[in-house]
């Protein structure tokens, strides 16, 4: 699924939507270049779930926890870990049993996280838009797809951009 | 204080700390006489990485603390007799990683019969100040600024504080970490940016400072982004200029919320700490704007300022003699907040008060 967002308030309503199908053991996993904006859409998300704490960049704490939501949002950053067995001591299955799990720079473990949702974001042609790709991995949001496409029809585009 | 004997300045503490990257155990007399401090540090490694950290795993602090104490109390050269205490970061950090320095901590005390003191790890920080300068004044404004945080705290003296502000969104050192990674400068990140803006033009290229005259909250990320902006649009930009001004941005909200914070407080000393603390605009800009308003400046020595164990030992001997021993039974709390902490041990201050 090709998105486009014209602005931080499209972004948020893209956040908006998905943490409002989220469910204890979902991982979210966040891709794409410093700066495009993954701490800015899990902050977004945690609103979406009624955290009211400030949600900070985990990159060098790696796991912040949030709870006091509507659902536990562990925060995880892969941005220093190379290595498998350092983002496997990580335990991300285990933090999932608790709550659903955001993993920025995700897509460097793609391979030892499980079923999850990718949100892959890039920079658009100003500094404020950006294009997203959603994808899932598993079978874990088959039965939420429909609902996830209809919450986000409006902001939907084919994968060249158009509307 | 009776089912621990008295603290005094002749009391030694065994200070252990594996919250994050660094394994590392210090002895420490008195509260500030620092006999020995011994950090795993890996920079060596981490060169390697990039600025990817491979340490951070709990098998490598468990392959560390044996050896990193034996070297603290090697250093020292004491015996392990003489440990009167035994304090251990309890959080906040990663729990595999906390888990290793409280076991082996608890095993110690245990073993020796003594007491176990949990320290939080961001508290310990501000007795890092304090190790380099007994003699500091307050009350003092603290500027905690690292990879994973940056803080201003107001301390009335040894276990009084409050958090006055913090960052939103990303830490101050993160930004520079990932700012130098951006720009392919080396690693550690901080010290590659500082150095390489002393080759550039700080007024060459104007970056935001966000939230400047906006209360005592910080916010980097938009600065970050602002960065990789600016290259992007000019791949021709001069990497030092940028870094100068990138710099400059940083110092100058830092320096001006922490002024700005003294000055509300009427606070009589300010205090830098964390690993960012060993900036060199950050020290010259916070001596030189600090010392006109007639402040006191502490600048602890970036042995100090970064990730140690002498500061949890000190922390540990202040909260021993100020609020007693921790059970044997603490556990590692990976979440371990600093204002929610100080409220608890307000009221158990409180408490024992009344009784």
């Amino acid at each position: 699924m090709y998105l486009h967002a014209d602005n931080l308030d499209d972004t948020a309503d893209i956040a908006r939507a998905i943490a409002d199908l989220l469910r204890t053991g979902d991982v979210v996993v966040l891709a794409g270049e410093m700066g495009t904006g993954k701490t800015a859409f899990t902050q977004a998300a945690a609103t979406a779930l009624g955290i009211a704490e400030p949600v900070t960049s985990p990159t060098f704490n790696l796991v912040h926890t949030y709870r006091g939501g509507t659902l536990t949002l562990h925060h995880v950053d892969l941005y220093r870990l190379s290595r498998t067995d350092e983002i496997e001591d990580l335990a991300i299955d285990e933090l999932a049993r608790t709550g659903a799990v955001f993993v920025e720079w995700g897509d460097v473990g793609d391979d030892i996280i499980g079923d999850h949702l990718e949100v892959r974001i890039a920079v658009g042609e100003s500094d404020d838009q950006r294009d997203f790709a959603l994808r899932s991995v598993g079978r874990r949001w088959d039965a939420r797809w429909d609902k996830l496409r209809s919450a986000l029809s409006v902001h939907t585009v084919d994968e060249w951009g158009n509307p | 204080m009776t089912q621990f004997g008295t603290v005094t300045d002749a009391t030694v503490v065994l200070g252990i700390e594996t919250s994050c990257d660094e394994t590392a155990a210090a002895i420490v007399m008195g509260g500030t006489d620092v006999l020995s401090s011994v950090v795993s540090s890996q920079i060596d490694i981490h060169a390697k990485f990039g600025g990817v950290v491979p340490e951070i795993a709990s098998r490598a602090h468990l392959e560390l603390i044996r050896p990193v104490v034996a070297e603290a109390l090697g250093t020292a050269h004491i015996h392990h007799e003489r440990i009167d205490a035994v304090a251990v970061t309890v959080g906040p950090g990663l729990i595999g990683a906390l888990l290793v320095g409280v076991a082996a901590a608890k095993a110690t005390a245990f073993a020796l019969d003594v007491p176990l003191i949990g320290v939080n790890h961001l508290e310990a920080h501000l007795y890092a100040a304090l190790l380099d300068d007994p003699n500091l004044e307050f009350p003092a404004v603290v500027l905690l600024v690292s990879g994973g945080n940056t803080l201003l705290l107001f301390m009335d003296g040894p276990g009084s504080y409050r958090l006055l502000g913090a960052t939103i969104d990303d830490a101050a050192g993160e930004a520079f970490d990932k700012v130098a990674r951006f720009l392919d400068l080396g690693y550690p990140g901080g010290p590659a940016v500082d150095l390489a803006a002393q080759r550039g033009d700080p007024r060459a290229i104007e970056f935001p400072r966000a939230m400047l005259h906006d209360g005592l909250d910080f916010s980097f990320s938009g600065l970050k982004t602002a960065v990789m902006n600016h290259v992007r649009k000019h791949p021709d930009v001069s990497s030092d200029d940028v870094a100068a001004g990138f710099q400059a941005a940083v110092v100058d909200v830092l320096v001006t919320k922490l002024l700005r914070a003294a000055r509300e407080t009427s606070a009589r000393s300010v205090v830098l700490g964390g690993g960012v603390a060993a900036n060199s605009l950050l020290r010259s800009e916070v001596e030189r704007l600090a010392a006109a308003e007639g402040f006191r400046v502490a600048l602890p020595s970036r042995a100090m300022c970064t990730d140690n164990a002498a500061m949890i030992a000190a922390a540990g001997w202040y909260r021993l003699r100020d609020h007693g021993p921790s059970q044997l039974d603490i556990g590692a709390v990976p979440n371990l907040s600093l204002v929610a902490d100080t409220v608890r041990t307000n009221r158990a201050a409180s408490h024992r008060d009344r009784r």
